[in-house]
């Protein structure tokens, strides 16, 4: 913890931090998500920053107790700006042994542990591996121990509720909710008013989750089990409002949005699958929008069904993680051969195969980029937090109408699931999104280009202009069946040209214009890879940053970027899938950074790399 | 293309209006001529804008259709029309949304898009041209061919037990499901019609003749001569009966299945009475299972039942969701969900 005191009162008195990392560890049926997510919402509402990332496992309710069931909640807070969920929590929360097993070795030295001793009994301590309690073993010496019975004094809160023992348990995490919100010094009356809407229509659940809320909150108060409660400075947190919001709900405004901002109506065909699930589920409680949702009945079908909405002039999406782009494969080059407007969302997982469905890669931008059979170019951008899943999305679209053509948008389980405060845009900031269909019959060729080499847009129904596209090679301009060898040679140049030619932005240099070192990064990384360089640049190091939002194609002016330091450096959750991009681009050695365990990069991590090459 | 149409003068669409400009590359004698002509016969006589029509197919010799249509259309990948289908019909349901496919696009590679399309009710009509065999890869046997079919992939015969793609549509919930021969045109073109008519999903087989690697497949079914003793052809609301003589008649003994000849102690009055209405498939399904050699092919329409089709349902939920929370717009989506304001 970075305290501004560092000296620990003997009496109980109240310290200022600049930021802090808590960790909520349990069982995947503890309610760890939801207590993480309600404390984040708590300090945001106070004008912090924050960043979360949800660690859980794959399996829904994993057998209680076990070490694979165990799923977490990070959540890091600050008065400065925030770029990752931290590297090593402060505070760990651990609901049973298991999760103290599993997460103590992320703990900062000397950090707080909060320990639900009533979950510390011999059958749980055999399941987790340990010989003895680590609460009475002094394996714990080196931290701040809490030990708070926090089933029993539920239960004991509870007595009266009328609820099950099952039912009663469920409330434990908001006790441990209440102790946290005690330690930081946060008022209980706007956590009251959220715990009242989210059970609006169970009023006694309400009641004894808020009941545990406060007993937690009063208990850590009147016994004045931590010496010191906590208050975080000042911040300097932009103003304005803002609601939290997770990289998979941001994509699915995203495109809500675009919809509202061009008028044509969206189409999303999907079939669930982790982590991607959540854009369709947000998209389908939009159907006072112009919004259809079509749960199809396999990934084929989902972008299928995109294709036909995009055929019928909708603003069409499908949305996937890895196994489920692999089988959209096929359709995506229908889409490119098609020309009609389309965006695939890929919320990356770990790979291959079925892989780690719940925990963070990159390794799917060669997928993205080449994976299709036939010279078949599809340009792909990516976004770097889960608020920029909002932006992208705007990206993705405009691209996609005003090219005609599909688009891959990669998110990852990292983002997709993370949340963090957003700053709600100004509809009148928002870029416009124009989309005109042809409905000129006089002169109409299928294929024939505007000056972005993109066809026209025609919806059926449109009278005089009836015409068939399909997966065949087309003429050049009418669109008719062509088998003609120049022809493909000039179909397949034109495609490949239109899609080289899309106008991005340059790439925006973080730190020194040339130097020493310069760090490339993608997507989710981007946190990692800022505050690194923050850090190393305080330090008196020449080290900038390039994140790249467009993969396909690059912008124009990295090329003479990569030229004007001495080292490029690329981390990637990957084994170095940019690095071997920028390499064939730009005939240029770079270094891959790589790590592929189903985790973000700690800070930490990239700023010690830093440290060894300048 | 042809040339647009005049749209400031009313026109009375014709079957020529349906013709595009493309040449047809079918095998000559190929069933798809017979099924082309009547469907362009057929769509004039709609009371719909030729615009407001698209054909989508898959792969395969069948999946050539839109081209040869001066409508909207698609010829896309090999299985997944009814998906493609299913997004145009779903986004654009004003559209009359057509699925030209064949047995080895249909129930083979596309066979989860095939009844899931049923199953939805979503209205597209589908019209399966089913040659029992593989036509555009030269020759190898299809999901719907016989045990026992010699191919270039089954030498020895096949040992595959083959569906019936009737059978199939009506498990997996068809509610208009309906078979009829390439060479009767005038019984094709009826259950055209009455496809085209029915609400939801509605799914016509096609049995079509293979002239190149699958000839006489039908062949008893085709001829003129040999039809009226190999095939019943179901009528609402009648008995079922066929024959040269009319003198033959199905009626049900116990579970199963039995010819019988009237006036042999047998009147209509103990056939099977024919029901394409019934809300349940029961009846339809029965009839499916008769099959050749012993029993008349039956053709005509299996199952006409009316249930509210997909993209109906769908456009009620969006009423109903405008009616309940007001039409949303830009900036209420943004500012929607759980705020604070940082001053």
């Amino acid at each position: 913890m970075q305290t501004t005191d560092g000296n620990l009162a003997k009496s109980r008195h109240v310290e200022e931090l600049d930021s802090v990392v808590i960790r909520f560890v349990g069982d995947s049926g503890d309610g760890m998500q939801l207590t993480g997510a309600e404390f984040s919402k708590a300090v945001a509402k106070a004008g912090h920053d924050f960043s979360t990332y949800p660690d859980y496992p794959s399996e829904i309710r994993a057998p209680t107790g076990t070490l694979f069931g165990v799923s977490g909640y990070q959540i890091q807070f600050s008065s400065r700006p925030v770029f990752t969920s931290g590297d090593a929590p402060d505070v760990l929360v651990a609901m049973n042994p298991a999760a103290l097993k599993t997460n103590l070795s992320d703990v900062k030295r000397g950090g707080i542990i909060i320990a639900n001793t009533g979950a510390f009994v011999d059958s749980n301590l055999v399941k987790a591996g340990y010989q003895k309690n680590p609460l009475e073993d002094g394996s714990l010496d080196g931290y701040q121990l809490f030990k708070i019975d926090i089933g029993e004094f539920t239960a004991s809160a509870l007595r009266d509720s009328g609820l099950s023992k099952k039912e009663v348990g469920r409330c434990k995490n908001y006790f441990a909710l209440g102790v946290m919100l005690c330690l930081y010094s946060r008022p209980l009356e706007k956590e009251i008013a959220e715990i009242r809407e989210k059970f609006a229509k169970k009023p006694h659940f309400a009641a004894a989750n808020i009941t545990a809320l406060r007993a937690g909150y009063a208990y850590a108060e009147s016994t004045e089990m931590f010496a010191i409660t906590y208050q975080m400075r000042e911040s300097a947190v932009l103003p304005g409002r803002y609601r939290s919001i997770t990289g998979n709900a941001a994509t699915a405004l995203g495109f809500a949005a675009a919809s509202e901002l061009s008028g044509v109506p969206l189409f999303i065909g999907s079939y669930p699958i982790t982590p991607a699930t959540d854009i369709l589920q947000e998209l389908a409680a939009l159907k006072h929008y112009k919004v259809t949702t079509f749960q199809a009945e396999d990934e084929i079908a989902g972008i299928c069904s995109a294709i036909g909405a995009a055929y019928g002039g909708s603003l069409a999406l499908t949305t996937t993680s890895g196994p489920g782009m692999a089988l959209k494969t096929e359709a995506l080059g229908l889409a490119v051969m098609l020309e009609l407007p389309l965006v695939v969302v890929n919320v990356q997982r770990g790979g291959p195969s079925t892989g780690l469905p719940t925990k963070v890669e990159q390794s799917d931008l060669l997928q993205a980029v080449y994976g299709r059979n036939g010279e078949c170019p599809v340009p792909v951008i990516a976004s770097h937090s889960p608020s920029d899943c909002f932006d992208c999305a705007l990206e993705a679209a405009r691209i996609a109408v005003k090219y005609m053509t599909p688009v891959i948008l990669l998110t990852d389980g990292g983002i997709g699931n993370a949340a963090e405060p957003w700053l709600i845009p100004d509809v009148a900031s928002l870029p416009k999104l124009q989309v005109n269909y042809r409905t000129e019959a006089e002169g109409f060729q299928a294929y024939a280009r505007d000056e972005n080499l993109a066809r026209a847009w025609v919806r059926p129904g449109t009278p005089g202009m009836e015409h068939r596209i399909g997966g065949l090679e087309k003429d050049f301009f009418s669109g008719d069946i062509s088998h003609d060898p120049l022809n493909h040679q000039r179909m397949v140049e034109v495609r490949a040209a239109k899609v080289a030619g899309i106008d991005i932005p340059p790439a925006k240099i973080d730190g020194p214009e040339s130097g020493d070192l310069l760090i490339v990064g993608w997507g989710s990384t981007y946190g990692s890879i800022a505050q690194a360089r923050e850090m190393a640049e305080a330090a008196g190091k020449s080290v900038a940053h390039v994140h790249l939002r467009h993969l396909n194609p690059m912008p124009a002016n990295l090329g003479g970027i990569l030229a004007r330091y001495k080292t490029v450096l690329v981390p990637e959750l990957n084994l170095g899938q940019l690095s071997r991009l920028l390499r064939e681009r730009y005939l240029l050695e770079v270094l891959p950074l790589s790590k592929v365990q189903g985790k973000p990069f700690k800070v930490s991590e990239i700023y010690d790399r830093i440290l060894e090459l300048c | 293309m042809n040339s647009p149409v005049d749209i400031a003068q009313p026109h009375v669409l014709s079957k020529k209006d349906f013709e595009s400009d493309q040449d047809v590359r079918w095998c000559p004698g190929c069933g798809d001529y017979a099924v082309l002509a009547q469907v362009q016969k057929l769509l004039p006589t709609l009371g719909i804008p030729r615009e407001n029509f698209a054909f989508i197919s898959g792969i395969g010799c069948s999946s050539r259709f839109p081209y040869y249509m001066e409508t909207y259309g698609m010829h896309s990948i090999h299985g997944r029309a009814p998906a493609i289908a299913s997004g145009l019909k779903l986004s654009r349901p004003e559209l009359s949304v057509w699925v030209v496919t064949g047995d080895g696009d249909a129930l083979a590679i596309g066979g989860n898009h095939f009844i899931h399309a049923m199953r939805r009710n979503i209205g597209l009509k589908i019209i399966l041209l089913n040659n029992r065999i593989y036509g555009l890869t030269k020759g190898q046997y299809s999901p719907t061919s016989e045990q026992g079919t010699k191919t270039k992939t089954t030498p020895m015969g096949s040992i595959d037990r083959p569906f019936s793609p009737v059978a199939l549509a009506l498990g997996a919930g068809a509610t208009f499901v309906a078979r009829a021969v390439d060479t009767d045109l005038k019984h094709l073109s009826y259950v055209l019609e009455r496809a085209a008519q029915h609400k939801g999903t509605a799914f016509v087989e096609v049995l079509q003749n293979c002239p190149v690697f699958n000839d006489e497949a039908y062949a008893a079914l085709s001829s003129k001569a040999t039809r009226p003793d190999a095939a019943i052809v179901l009528e609402h609301g009648k008995p079922l009966v066929f024959g040269k003589e009319r003198n033959k008649g199905i009626r049900l003994s116990g579970f199963e299945p039995e010819v019988v000849t009237i006036g042999e102690g047998m009147s209509e009055a103990d056939l099977l009475m024919h029901d394409e209405k019934s809300p349940q498939a029961g009846l339809a399904f029965f009839l499916s299972q008769l099959a050749a050699p012993d029993f008349p092919v039956p053709l005509g329409v299996f199952r006409a039942f009316d249930a509210p089709a997909y993209e109906e349902l769908n456009s009620q939920l969006a009423e109903e969701a405008v009616a309940k929370k007001g039409r949303g717009d830009l900036a209420r989506l943004l500012y929607s969900g759980d705020t604070w304001t940082i001053e």
